[in-house]
């Protein structure tokens, strides 16, 4: 890649940082909580992004960018305060500004309703300039700002003619350090070998002012350079850059020769001899001592040929070897291509199941388990998983990267509704893998704006019950058992029973007699046909697309459960695994083949006695659990294996699909719980029914993974007619 | 020789066009995330130039340079401030810290390296 390129994309990464980190700030902020430093970091924030924009040249986010750093410079200043008002102000100049950072990438075209932002970020910072501290203006600050291309500072140092007039082939420089500039590590030498760069040069100390040696102050200036630039060609402005880092710290001159060289006192022919790059014996000289050398080389009298060659040789001596230097400050991160992550944890997950398998045969042998081989095996398992963590903590991100979209969105949301709403985060830094939270953003945003949508009041409801007008959404992420459980809660009115309940029995998703305990029908709401239908959108419920959470949560192996109190608000709660790599499965054995069921869907394994499986129709099957029935999926027959053999020894799996109904696994027998690694099945072959990927078995086997839900409605379409299918379902 | 700079600046993006500009042979480069970690740096390498940005969380640009001058063995050490300030009393402040030039962002690698070499002994 182009190194550019690549720096392009770091830029973009590091935006969507500073981005998030902008809008945490300005957050807290508006609590109330903020200080000085939060003030800063949010200045920063706006302050790196205009800067790596100028880098690449991407003006309109520049410009965007400049505006809101000047009004957040005011309030940096202590000129504008930050209250609630600025604040709402600077929040949407934040997503504004994500927003051109999002066009600048390519992934938005058009960008709208800038120049009223742009109007209110002006308007705040040119009222501040009526309070204590007078401020420029806007437009005056962004002339000032030369923002665009490398613009070194002019200095106008004296009234000289800019161009050489003609005929005139010599320019006369005259310079006099001060002290000051020595102490800033600026030094005559560099720039009277920058000058020797314009064009050929005499050179000249004037030693005049130097004082005797009991009077002499190492860190004074006492010398004045003249200097002959024989350079006819070369601009004035050429000269004064070379001493633009010293305007200010020397007197300083820049002439055309008219005629004849002025009278030097002590000429050097040729500046050659004064930038040696490490002379083999410097000339021993006054100011050779080591205190005094390093520090002010140049300035002290008599000496002035020897003391750089002196200095130069100091610093040769000094300056340690190149290998001898740490070549790199510690990096606090490596960028990994992820591929070899992948293929390591592929790796890694192997070794896992290699482990387990090994332990087992060690077993199988008759080994006691307190033998040296025994033991060594409980080490190589420790070992394994603990290599196994942490490389899967190699892709862990912690949450913080989904979490700082949402309240921006809650924002859009609370505007779009009317309600007022804070957001409140918890347990940003809890890690997942990479894989996962991908794939969390859909469903969370969802369910964020589900709950300030449905769940909460709008500020005149809340006034009318006696809660504060502003609602609380809070979102927590942690971790419990291996799992990180993300939870999004609310004050608001929890929800409506009446409601769902007569939306279920309209939509024919219940008995209009059936009786479902407070949680059953607060779990309707996840019910597929709850939601489609556009009339119940503006149902005091919680229906809108909470199926679809539901499916995607359950295709990431997790779960979601509710709590909800009438009046005082709804929690949800989603336990996700930490990564997608890896599979908690149960190992099945059907036919000659191993199989894997994923443990999430697993509700419990059952023995049947022979007069629990009856016949159903030609070809269905249904398997009587405690008084109930569900139906019966034989694995082989549904792999095409075998024909069902139902008279066998076998064990069944009672399993959950994704749409919450029941069904029972036939497989030959259970071989254990085991963690997996995913291979996609699709990406190695091709994709088939009823399948969801593979893994490889310790012994080097391919062992399918069984898409529960699949094999649900594959029995579903295949077996008994669907009004049979009712009346079994509850 | 090769000369070894200091870069101190907590944007990555800087960091990195930083050492793009100052690939080869010529430059060795170090870096720093900000001016507490810069001092941090300092007293493991031996730069022959530091590079600053001024607006860094932790330790700023004008309290790195006063930190550096405090330190005798670099009291010499020449410091380019780079930074997209360019206002005459911020510039003033930094001189007033210590610092040897400065460079206005975004910066052209071209005079990234006259400025260098300007100030380096």
């Amino acid at each position: 890649m182009d190194p550019m390129e690549a720096i392009k994309a770091t830029f973009f990464q590091e935006c969507d940082e500073l981005l998030g980190d902008l809008e945490a700030g300005l957050l807290t902020l508006e609590t109330g909580d903020g200080d000085l430093e939060t003030v800063n970091a949010v200045f920063r924030a706006v302050h790196s992004v205009k800067g790596g924009a100028g880098a690449f040249g991407l003006e309109p986010l520049v410009r965007f960018a400049h505006v809101f750093e000047t009004t957040m410079d005011m309030v940096r200043s202590g000129a504008l305060a930050p209250d609630p008002d600025v604040i709402k102000v600077l929040l949407r100049a934040a997503d504004h500004l994500a927003d051109h950072v999002s066009v600048a990438k390519g992934n938005d075209t058009a960008l709208g309703g800038e120049d009223g932002l742009v109007a209110e970020l002006e308007a705040l910072s040119s009222g501040a300039g009526t309070g204590d501290a007078p401020v420029p203006s806007i437009a005056a600050a962004a002339n000032d700002e030369p923002d665009f291309g490398f613009s070194p500072m002019m200095i106008s140092i004296d009234d000289g003619p800019d161009e050489a007039p003609a005929g005139v082939p010599d320019w006369s420089v005259s310079f006099t350090p001060k002290d000051v500039m020595y102490r800033n590590a600026n030094d005559a030498l560099p720039l009277m070998r920058e000058l020797t760069r314009l064009g050929p040069v005499v050179v000249s100390c004037d030693v005049d002012q130097v004082p005797l040696l009991d009077a002499l102050d190492p860190l004074g200036a006492y010398l004045t350079w003249n200097v002959i630039l024989t350079a006819p060609d070369v601009a004035r402005e050429r000269i004064l850059d070379v001493f633009e880092f010293v305007d200010g710290d020397c007197l300083f001159s820049v002439e055309p020769v008219q005629a004849e060289l002025p009278d030097l006192s002590f000429v050097l022919p040729d500046l050659e001899p004064l930038i040696p790059t490490a002379p083999d014996e410097p000339e021993p000289a006054l100011l050779a001592e080591p205190a005094l050398a390093p520090i002010d080389a140049a300035a002290p009298p008599a000496v002035a040929a020897a003391a750089p060659a002196a200095a130069a040789a100091a610093g040769a001596a000094d300056a340690p070897s190149a290998d001898g230097r740490a070549s790199e400050a510690a990096a606090p991160t490596i960028r990994v291509d992820l591929d070899r992550v992948d293929r390591l944890i592929d790796l890694v997950g192997e070794l896992v199941i290699n482990q387990a398998m090994l332990a087992q045969r060690v077993m199988e042998s008759g080994v006691a388990r307190s033998s040296n081989i025994a033991l060594g095996l409980d080490d190589l398992e420790q070992l394994t998983r603990e290599i196994q963590d942490s490389v899967m903590a190699i892709r862990a991100q912690p949450v913080k990267s989904v979490f700082q979209r949402m309240p921006r969105l809650a924002r859009e949301v609370a505007a779009m509704t009317g309600k007022r709403v804070r957001l409140v985060t918890e347990g940003e830094g809890t890690e997942v893998d990479k894989t996962v939270i991908e794939r969390l953003a859909e469903p969370l945003t969802h369910m964020l704006r589900n709950s300030i949508d449905h769940g909460l009041e709008t500020p005149e409801e809340r006034r009318a019950v006696g809660k504060p007008e502003e609602g609380v959404v809070k979102l927590a992420a942690m971790h419990r058992s291996g799992r990180i459980v993300i939870e999004i809660s609310d004050d608001g009115k929890g929800i409506n029973r009446e409601r769902v309940r007569e939306i279920a029995i309209k939509r024919g998703l219940i008995e209009a007699d059936a009786s479902l305990s407070d949680e059953e029908i607060d779990n309707l709401i996840f019910a597929p046909g709850f939601s489609t239908a556009a009339t119940i959108s503006d149902v005091s419920g919680r229906g809108v697309g909470m199926d679809v959470v539901k499916r995607s949560i359950q295709a990431l192996g997790g779960r979601i459960t509710i709590v909800s109190k009438p009046g005082h608000g709804s929690t949800f709660t989603m336990s996700l695994p930490l990564t997608l790599a890896v599979l908690d499965g149960m190992v099945v054995t059907v036919g000659e083949q191993t199989l894997v069921v994923p443990i999430t869907a697993i509700v419990e394994s059952l023995q049947p006695k022979p007069g629990d499986i009856q016949a159903l129709g030609p070809e269905g099957h249904v398997l009587s659990v405690r008084g109930a029935y569900v139906p019966l999926i034989d694995v082989s027959e549904s792999m095409g294996w075998t024909s069902p053999d139902l008279t066998g020894p076998g064990v069944t799996l009672l399993v959950e699909s994704g749409t919450g109904g029941l069904a029972a696994l036939r497989v030959d027998a259970i071989q254990g719980q085991r963690q997996v690694v995913i291979k996609s099945l699709e990406l190695n072959y091709q994709q088939v029914e009823g399948i969801a990927a593979a893994t490889i078995l310790g012994d080097g086997r391919v062992a399918l993974i069984l898409d529960v839900d699949a094999l649900i409605s594959l029995r579903k379409r295949t077996a008994p007619p669907p009004s049979f299918q009712l009346a079994i379902a509850s | 020789m090769t000369m070894c700079i200091l870069t101190v600046d907590d944007s990555r993006t800087m960091r990195d066009m930083l050492r793009l500009a100052l690939a080869g042979d010529e430059f060795e480069v170090v870096q720093a995330v900000d001016g507490l970690d810069g001092l941090e740096v300092l007293g493991r390498n031996e730069p022959d130039v530091i590079i600053t940005d001024i607006n860094m969380p932790n330790l700023d640009g004008f309290g790195f340079i006063e930190g550096v001058r405090r330190t005798e063995r670099h009291r010499s050490t020449p410091i380019l401030v780079l930074t997209t300030e360019s206002d005459s009393v911020k510039k003033q402040r930094a001189r007033d810290s210590g610092a040897t030039g400065w460079i206005v962002k975004p910066f052209d690698p071209v005079k990234l390296i006259d400025a260098i070499r300007r100030v380096a002994a």
